[in-house]
């Protein structure tokens, strides 16, 4: 009896964590393929982990609440980006830019995150196609702002962001005033390989401020209404108000990750960055071994860690295997859609198969 | 004024914006210098082209399993069947017919399997629809650049192998359907008689389809699937048919679009090509759990006459190329629309 339970714990841990285990193994068998040393790689890890984790971070609030993977935290990322054009424009550079950008961002992205989280509460059950579909929509608004109203309503001064014909933004945006003025504000450099401290400090701070989050009333209110709506509202919780919560702080937080994410990178693509910024971050999130229903912040740091090794190493062990790069490049492209294919199908099969359960349960056949 | 209200009740406020909107472009076009003949006409091609994409969404809708966002899956059955039917150097309608034939076997395979995925994932079919339409494509990718394929008009010169991203088909069977029985009124106005003739056919096989025993069976399963596993139909059964319907219907749909556009888009050309469709038919009046034939022609005409309208008059009146903004704006508007609205909850 024992130990068929053992094996079953065994079968239980890897359906659990099937795909974080496949991505390892497609790892270990990439890596040396691909020819990169040692230190590139793990230069190059540490500086996707300090580029990508705030994005990953902001979608854990979303999913303690119930309301899956926030698909519309590219809401916030155009928030962050429409703050981060201004400041460009406005010439501040450095820490106070960047800060000056967040402090630009933050309205907008209030005001966002609660037409979003206004409209999740009317499409109950269908959060995630609703932010998926929403995200689409806002970036037409975002465009539309940016490309027509950018320098006819909002002066804009500087000529070299402007489109020749007088207004709108070009299509990237230099943002060399504020590029990696977090990420190496605090010199570290160990065995050759730089370390991008000040922002690994601000990503320690806000997974702190997740994990004490959790514990507040208003983190409880959330996880008993990600639980059970009817319940959490019969307790007296106010359910509409604590989605909107939820969705209202993620947007936020995207908004920040966004300008974290490109002040690392240094140039802004004005009309395409938002978009893979949530595609990839919850691709890496469900790498990570997040499921639409739980997530830790282990899965968001395994999970970007893994999915940008893949990232780097597979257009090179394409390259190396089959002879084209391309194909590789396209191998990673299937990759970031298929986990969250699997992931997803894994999770709604699991719901039906406890739906079915508690039928079973119900008419005393169990 | 109640009897407007009611009106405007019953049609939907975005659909009636919508409306008054292209009518008000048809309007405005003579005064921009917009030829009104050509408008029609290239609204008219485009509703044949586009029509039979968006019939794919009916028979998933209808069975209950949502707006067929993995339409992608079925269009990739398509590509095959074109790609395919190139490679025998197929030609005219023969070639078009070729196209179809070999799409058909692998949009049913295609349409078994993903129907057998969405079964399983019930309530929870449109996001993993998305994701199915952007992995297969994603996977196709990979198989284009590898599948051994030797015409030289589709393959990269220089390689010898992997096809290209774009390939014409002008020269086996492009525009067969859009000539065929066309009509040409002076220098701009054309009707691609052939296409639309072909649409009908699709849109008649389906409204039979739809008035026999199998067919009301799969629209029971929609509207009250209890009722349905009551009356002793088999749901799960129901849902896989209607899946391989869309798929298969993408599937000739793709082919007609091509023949009309005169390329094949390998690919990432497929990745978006579900939302316009879905925008489509829900501009028509459909919602995500009851859709019509009216619905399909209704919202097609609307959708292409906007795409066709916008560039033209808008650009002519603000001298900017606004079209791809209001396109994105308009068509997602719609399906966020859809979405928040019709919240009966479906039983599980």
């Amino acid at each position: 009896m024992k130990k068929r339970e053992a094996a079953f714990n065994l079968k239980r841990f890897l359906m659990a964590n099937i795909v974080p285990i496949i991505f390892i193994l497609l790892s270990i068998f990439a890596i040396p393929i691909s020819q990169f040393s040692a230190s590139y790689l793990i230069q190059e890890m540490l500086i996707r982990l300090a580029r990508n984790s705030f994005l990953v971070l902001s979608l854990l609030i979303p999913i303690i609440a119930g309301m899956g993977l926030n698909f519309g935290m590219v809401l916030g990322a155009m928030a962050g980006q429409i703050g981060l054009i201004l400041v460009s424009d406005w010439k501040v550079i450095g820490l106070p830019g960047m800060a000056l950008a967040a402090i630009i961002s933050t309205p907008l992205a209030i005001a966002l995150g609660w037409m979003c989280g206004a409209i999740l509460n009317k499409a109950k059950g269908r959060e995630m196609v609703t932010s998926y579909i929403l995200g689409f929509f806002v970036n037409g608004l975002y465009q539309l702002v940016v490309l027509y109203l950018f320098g006819y309503l909002v002066p804009i001064r500087s000529p070299e962001l402007v489109l020749s014909r007088g207004y709108g933004i070009r299509n990237a945006v230099n943002l060399l005033g504020i590029r990696n003025c977090l990420d190496y504000c605090i010199p570290l450099t160990i065995h050759g390989i730089k370390i991008p401290l000040g922002t690994f400090i601000v990503i320690a701070v806000f997974s702190f401020f997740i994990i004490w989050f959790r514990r507040t009333k208003l983190g409880q209110d959330m996880r008993a209404v990600g639980q059970d709506m009817e319940v959490a509202r019969s307790a007296g919780i106010p359910v509409e108000r604590t989605r909107l919560i939820s969705i209202l702080i993620s947007t936020v937080l995207a908004a920040y990750g966004q300008i974290i994410f490109l002040q690392n990178i240094g140039t802004l693509n004005t009309y395409n960055s938002h978009e893979q910024a949530g595609m990839f971050a919850i691709a890496a999130l469900l790498v990570g071994g997040a499921s639409v229903a739980k997530a830790t912040l282990p899965n968001v740091f395994v999970g970007v860690i893994l999915f940008h090794l893949m990232f780097v190493v597979s257009p090179m062990a394409g390259k190396y295997l089959i002879g084209q790069a391309q194909l590789g490049e396209y191998f990673r492209v299937f990759v970031s859609y298929g986990v969250v294919a699997v992931a997803l199908v894994i999770y709604e099969w699991r719901r039906a198969r406890e739906r079915a359960y508690a039928r079973r349960m119900f008419r005393g056949e169990a | 004024m109640d009897r407007i209200k009611k009106f405007i009740a019953d049609i939907g406020w975005p659909r009636a914006i919508i409306a008054l909107f292209l009518l008000s472009l048809f309007v405005l076009a003579p005064f921009v210098n917009v030829r009104i003949d050509s408008s029609i006409s290239d609204t008219l091609v485009r509703f044949g082209m586009n029509g039979i994409l968006v019939l794919a969404m009916v028979p998933m809708v209808q069975s209950g399993c949502g707006l067929n966002f993995g339409l992608p899956l079925g269009i990739i059955a398509g590509l095959l069947g074109a790609t395919i039917s190139l490679e025998l150097n197929a030609l005219g309608f023969l070639g078009f017919f070729t196209a179809i034939a070999i799409s058909i076997p692998f949009a049913v395979v295609f349409g078994f399997g993903y129907g057998q995925l969405l079964n399983r994932v019930k309530g929870g079919e449109m996001m993993i629809a998305t994701y199915v339409g952007f992995s297969s494509v994603a996977f196709m990718c990979i198989m284009w650049l590898l599948l051994p394929f030797r015409n030289p008009t589709m393959v990269w010169g220089y390689a010898g192998k992997g096809l290209r991203t774009t390939i014409s088909v002008q020269e086996y069977w492009g525009g067969v359907l859009n000539n065929f029985l066309s009509l040409r009124v002076g220098e701009f106005f054309f009707v691609p008689t052939g296409t639309i003739l072909f649409f009908a056919l699709m849109c008649l096989l389906l409204w039979m389809f739809f008035h026999t025993k199998t067919g009301s069976a799969m629209s029971a399963v929609g509207a009250n699937p209890e009722f349905a596993r009551a009356a002793g139909i088999h749901i799960d059964k129901m849902r896989t048919l209607s899946v391989i319907l869309s798929t298969l219907l993408g599937a000739i749909g793709i082919i007609v679009y091509e023949q009309s556009f005169g390329f094949i888009q390998l690919y990432m050309g497929p990745f978006y090509m579900a939302f316009p469709s879905v925008a489509a038919i829900l501009l028509g009046g459909a919602s995500i759990n009851r859709a019509s034939l009216t619905h399909v022609i209704i919202g097609t005409f609307l959708f292409q006459g906007i795409l066709t309208m916008t560039p033209s008059v808008i650009n002519s009146m603000l001298q900017t190329d606004m079209s791809e903004v209001i396109r994105i704006i308009v068509s997602n508007g719609m399906i966020l629309y859809a979405l928040t609205r019709g919240v009966r909850v479906k039983s599980r």
